[in-house]
């Protein structure tokens, strides 16, 4: 389905972002990219669908290069391709129906998109996925009237509303809490099983990732150090992914975090209720 | 507690140094004023300025009781003025839109050529007073209205146009970067991406330039360009004091208004 050969990215400034990545996506697989901070994911999900130009390199997305199209053949192009952001970033002063509807700009006529005359299948699509979503009520109200996990499922209908071939997503619950992230990653999974989606999920999240997706893909300065099922993501793996002392922090990190927890839920258990 | 006393009790906000230079710097501003001073006074003949309160009580005492009987006069030339300061700014406003497009650094098609072009514009249209645009187009199209609103219009396109580019330039490039991602057009991204953005920001600024353009207009007709200012100077020209009192509490008065109506539309946008 998506197949990047050889893919890097130097930026102007001199810093090399990606270095020859090559990765096959099959249809209906969702793969993981971990790493730590800087180590090129962002640019890899953006370099997919050149919101940053690739310096060298192929996308293959079925049988089309995407690192070789003119402008109009990369915008009919993106249409296949939904995109699903970091904080949401939706169009925030706008209803969350116009926002869903933003997902078929590119297959409307500049005037009807203006004028906000969608075509009737479009709409009824529209309604369908916030139907699916869960945000049937909240059609009309601005996008920045809805709580975060809200905003995050508008964005899920937006990329899904231009009913794509693929999905990227950039860190999808970098700012929600546990449980709505749990959530996100749950509806996510499904959607993308119902409709044979092939998703590229940018997490920072270890435990998550292995517990939603299929295939991890460890990437450090730029490099693809591990390729493999979430069984396979041991101690070793995520050493070469983070490096010795990150991943021994990180994981203290976690080890703390869960004995407060275990802590904090015991005191609660001897309150008197 | 006790390890407290190892500790200096001594802290200073600036290094002696830097007080010395501060003191200096207030020391040359105070003799600054005091040798600028003398040369302002030099011309002066003190005479007229002891004279001042005498003749200000004076004027006041011409002014007084207003002539209210001229009030019915002014309201047609109080119409034209408003209708100068509104068409003037909905043509300025009307002109300043695609400017500000062009300069904004993220949304100009040529930042090498058509920026700078544009920034041009702002920065002439905003170097000249709208007295000074008046006094130019009356002498082309001559006295009237229409010089009138013409000056308004090219006077705020410059207000306009900087601060619509400014906030063209702040907007979220995510939002932006969302809307490319669909595949959308290059005029899909402005209308969808960036002008939903901005909105609030071309209200506020719109309606504050209609304010400033309402106290702007009413003193174009001093050059000829219509509107109130003929009256104003008019009654100048005769001495007629007490008409002049009525025509600048008619002006307090329309501003006053014409604030509280650019305060509250600001405030139903933010």
């Amino acid at each position: 389905m998506l197949r990047l050969i050889g893919l890097s990215k130097t930026y102007k400034t001199g810093d090399t972002a990606l270095s020859d990545v090559s990765i096959d996506v099959a249809r209906g697989q969702l793969v993981g990219l971990i790493g730590p901070s800087g180590a090129g994911e962002s640019t890899l999900i953006r370099c997919i669908n050149r919101l940053v130009e690739p310096s060298a390199g192929q996308v293959m997305l079925g049988d089309t290069d995407l690192a070789q199209l003119g402008t109009a053949d990369l915008r009919r192009q993106r249409r296949r391709i939904g995109m699903i952001f970091q904080e949401y970033a939706l169009v925030e002063r706008l209803t969350v129906m116009e926002n869903v509807l933003s997902g078929r700009l590119g297959y409307v006529p500049f005037w009807r998109s203006w004028l906000r005359r969608y075509p009737p299948a479009d709409i009824r699509r529209a309604y369908e996925l916030l139907d699916r979503v869960g945000l049937m009520q909240h059609a009309d109200k601005r996008a920045d009237a809805l709580s975060g996990g809200q905003r995050q499922r508008v964005g899920i209908a937006r990329a899904l509303a231009q009913e794509p071939e693929l999905l990227l997503v950039d860190e999808p619950t970098a700012s929600l809490d546990p449980k709505t992230s749990r959530q996100i990653m749950r509806l996510l999974t499904e959607i993308c099983e119902e409709r044979n989606l092939p998703a590229i999920v940018n997490i920072h999240d270890v435990p998550l990732a292995q517990q939603f997706m299929q295939r991890i893909i460890g990437l450090r300065a730029g490099r693809v150090v591990f390729d493999g099922p979430p069984a396979e993501l041991t101690e070793t793996a995520l050493t070469t992914i983070y490096g010795a002392e990150d991943w021994n922090a990180m994981r203290q990190g976690d080890e703390e975090q869960a004995e407060a927890q275990a802590d904090a839920k015991r005191r609660l258990e001897q309150v008197p209720a | 507690m006790t390890d407290l006393s190892h500790h200096s009790q001594v802290w200073t906000y600036r290094t002696p140094r830097k007080r010395l230079f501060i003191w200096l710097g207030w020391l040359a501003l105070v003799a600054l004023f005091v040798w600028c001073w003398q040369i302002m006074t030099e011309t002066t003949i003190w005479m007229f300025v002891t004279d001042a309160p005498r003749q200000a009580a004076d004027m006041g005492g011409r002014m007084l009781p207003p002539r209210w009987a001229y009030l019915p006069e002014l309201m047609q030339p109080l119409w034209d003025t408003i209708n100068i300061a509104t068409l003037g700014t909905i043509g300025g406003v009307i002109m300043a839109v695609p400017v500000a497009f062009l300069a904004a650094r993220n949304t100009s098609p040529s930042v090498t050529f058509l920026r700078p072009v544009a920034l041009f514009i702002i920065v002439a249209s905003r170097s000249i007073n709208s007295l000074i645009w008046a006094l130019l187009l009356v002498a082309i199209i001559g006295p009237g209205l229409l010089a009138g609103i013409i000056a308004i219009a090219l006077r705020s396109i410059g207000f306009v146009g900087k601060l619509l580019y400014e906030a063209i330039e702040e907007t979220d490039k995510r939002q932006i970067e969302a809307i490319t991602a669909t595949g959308a057009s290059q005029a899909q991204i402005l209308s969808y991406g960036i002008v939903p953005q901005i909105m609030p920001a071309f209200w506020g600024i719109s309606v504050f330039r209609w304010d400033i353009n309402i106290r702007e207009s009413a003193i174009l007709g001093l050059v000829g360009a219509g509107g109130i200012g003929l009256k104003l100077n008019a009654s100048l020209a005769v001495l007629a004091w007490n008409q002049v009192a009525v025509i600048l509490l008619l002006i307090l008065g329309t501003v006053i208004v014409s604030e509280w109506v650019s305060a509250k539309v600001r405030h139903a946008i933010i």
